[in-house]
């Protein structure tokens, strides 16, 4: 599921337009059959010169969503079938496929088993989610981590007064898709994804209670399996950043030594907690992970605050603030280890549902900093205008994590869709 | 007992004295303490929320109820623009009702549903389901005042009405559309609404509500609901086939269109929780 050459490809698209195509046809709606998705066009413009040559100042990307859906047995059941494909220009690791979602869904009264190809969503916070573990991240669909790829589970969960308890059993580990070489943003080292060492084999297994108590939902969870975000080593040794950012700055060139990435099998405890209050949302994440070098924790806690209809006008001014900290500091493997997320959320509320979110990502330790700014609107009724742009300023060479990528600013614009 | 303590203070005389005057001076007495005490804001205070209570007292026991709804915008240049949901309701003991709702159009929001629990007092709970990152987020009840998917009508008027979100005061009596209403004053109890106060006009006869004045926070008209068509269900509950709203500062308005009611279908508490705001389409 995870890599496949050129002419599968080929063949995949034929397979999906076919499968689109045949389930149109007998599609039935009055039988709880549903089939809707969507297509989106991309276009990005990068408006710095690239730090490598051969690098590109514009990109074209397309990708196709399609949902298929069947209720069975009166709505106890339903099957849901959401196969995910993108052609890019320039990168031939941003174009791939995927399967989102292959869910089975049965419920009962007091319980519901879900089985197949998932995605599961933990956590309260919007700039980091630490404790959201279970699907690998898609990091070439976006630098914010947000899409996932599908994870092949068994989840039962049991509904009761008490509050709501999943388990999760994980069937096969699915490896990070990173930039690839000629991509933009890529990755600035030898670096193979191919060469990457997997502990563990496939099985894991999760659980998380999740409860409701007035003002305050609350949600503790423990995953044990192939950890989702890699370190970093070259040969066996995994690399101490520390040590990385003295030496001279590998050339992407140079094949030895190649870097790859290692998953290592991890137990992770994890809470998240947000109050509700007079419009106020207080938010925490925290967790403790221990099998991956030394053990740590991690937290992201902030504040969320909405002043509705301003001045009447309709809009909706929404205020974020988080921070988010990681004790294993510089040799964290993420860029939000010290920093302070500043944001707000313009919701116009009109007839296209124009919004604006804009923010930033302050590192308090190496002082770099990233900009970014989204803005969507509905173009008649089945289609959207998506503007994203991303900025990274004033990365001194020692944060590893951006350094790389400084010059990879970019204004994107999407139009997708929907049918 | 209200109405005796009223005459008591109007005329001033205790009880015991009255003992000594004939029936005829009792029911002049009483007559005219009634019209006196008709003027007083207590009173009309009592009758509001009299007529208030008799409203929800014959819509209360459908237990459960499902409906699809269309919301046509329309700009001032005639522009319209189309929305599809569904909503589900579901009664809850000595509690506001929870209420789901649904969006099946515009396209790129299908998928997305709110659960409101509505409390009698208090802020209501409040969740919303992304269905793109699978994630149920807790928001804030208190935007309530905004524009519900860029109509005329806010999230605070398509929330359940319960008795305990306003104060009432009885008006007058009114004919509206040949039919003999009670126009009712209601003052919401929240700050955070948008509202200073609502104009009703109950039907005398059916206790249902025929249309509504939305005064805006400088005290202004802003809006004119008139509800449209009734249906009457289970030989009980009535509901309207159309809302019409219309927004007398912005000369914008909203239809929204009600279909296929469904009472006592036998959904349950368990219909309105997090898991199946997950999976709801």
């Amino acid at each position: 599921m995870t890599d496949c050459g050129r002419s599968h490809f080929a063949k995949l698209v034929v397979t999906i337009v076919l499968t689109v195509v045949a389930w149109g046809l007998f599609e039935n709606p009055a039988n709880g059959q549903q089939i809707t998705g969507q297509v989106s066009m991309e276009g990005r413009l990068f408006t710095q010169d690239a730090l490598r040559d051969n690098l590109y100042p514009t990109n074209v990307s397309i990708a196709i969503e399609p949902e298929f859906y069947q209720e069975l047995n009166d709505g106890r059941q339903s099957l849901t079938v959401v196969p995910f494909l993108r052609w890019d220009e320039h990168d031939s690791e941003r174009t791939h496929w995927d399967v989102r979602e292959l869910d089975w869904e049965y419920f009962a009264r007091d319980w519901e088993l879900r089985a197949g190809v998932r995605k599961v969503f933990w956590g309260v916070t919007e700039s980091n989610h630490l404790v959201d573990v279970i699907n690998q991240t898609d990091l070439v669909e976006d630098l914010d981590s947000e899409a996932k790829l599908g994870q092949p589970m068994v989840n039962l969960a049991i509904i009761q007064p008490w509050g709501t308890l999943d388990l999760y059993a994980l069937m096969g580990f699915r490896q990070r898709r990173f930039f690839g070489a000629g991509g933009r943003p890529g990755i600035p080292f030898p670096f193979n994804s191919d060469g990457a060492k997997i502990d563990g084999g496939n099985f894991g297994w999760a659980m998380r209670w999740a409860y409701t108590a007035g003002p305050m939902d609350i949600g503790v969870s423990q995953f044990h399996g192939t950890a989702r975000d890699p370190r970093f080593f070259i040969g066996d040794q995994p690399i101490v950043i520390a040590d990385f950012i003295r030496s001279p700055f590998p050339s992407i060139d140079t094949q030895d030594p190649m870097i790859v990435p290692g998953y290592e099998v991890i137990d992770q405890l994890g809470v998240d907690a947000q109050l509700t209050m007079n419009g106020w949302l207080l938010k925490f994440e925290g967790i403790n992970r221990w099998g991956q070098g030394s053990r740590f924790a991690a937290m992201t806690g902030g504040l969320e605050y909405t002043l509705g209809n301003l001045r009447s006008s309709g809009l909706d001014l929404g205020l974020l603030v988080e921070y988010s900290y990681d004790d294993r500091g510089i040799e964290a493997l993420t860029p939000l280890e010290d920093d302070v997320f500043l944001g707000g959320r313009l919701a116009f509320n009109d007839v296209q549902t124009t919004e604006v979110l804009a923010g930033t990502v302050l590192d308090r330790t190496s002082k770099a900093s990233f900009l970014f700014v989204e803005a969507s609107r509905r173009l008649g009724e089945r289609s959207t205008l998506d503007v994203r742009i991303r900025s990274f300023v004033g990365v001194p060479p020692d944060d590893v994590f951006l350094y790389g990528i400084r010059n990879d600013d970019y204004l994107q614009a999407s139009w997708t869709l929907y049918f | 007992m209200s109405l005796n303590t009223t005459l008591l203070s109007v005329d001033g005389h205790p009880v015991e004295n009255g003992r000594c005057l004939s029936r005829g001076v009792i029911s002049v007495a009483l007559v005219i303490a009634m019209t006196l005490a008709a003027s007083t804001w207590a009173f009309a205070d009592q009758r509001g929320d009299e007529i208030a209570r008799e409203a929800d007292r014959r819509d209360t026991g459908w237990n459960d109820m499902i409906a699809e709804l269309e919301m046509v915008l329309r700009n001032r240049q005639g522009e319209e623009s189309t929305r599809a949901l569904r909503s589900r309701l579901l009664e809850v003991d000595a509690d506001g009702d929870k209420l789901m709702i649904i969006f099946d159009r515009p396209r790129d929001v299908r998928g997305t549903a709110f659960l409101t629990y509505t409390h009698r007092s208090g802020p209501d709970d409040q969740w919303l389901f992304l269905p793109a990152l699978k994630r149920v987020k807790r928001i804030s009840s208190n935007n309530k005042s905004g524009p519900f998917m860029g109509s005329e009508f806010a999230y605070e008027d398509l929330a359940s009405q319960e008795i305990e979100k306003y104060t009432y005061e009885y008006r007058r009596d009114e004919i509206l559309d040949g039919r003999p209403t009670f126009v009712v004053e209601r003052v919401p109890v929240d700050s955070s609404s948008g509202y200073t106060k609502h104009v009703a006009w109950y039907d005398q006869e059916e206790y249902r509500l025929a249309k509504i004045e939305f005064y805006d926070r400088k005290d202004e008209l802003l809006k004119t609901l008139i509800y449209r068509s009734y249906q009457q269900y289970l030989e009980q509950y009535w509901r309207p086939d159309e809302m019409y709203m219309e927004n007398h500062q912005t000369g914008k308005s909203t239809v929204l269109r009600w279909s296929e009611y469904e009472f006592q279908t036998g959904l349950t508490a368990r219909d309105f929780d997090q898991s199946s705001l997950r999976r709801v389409r």
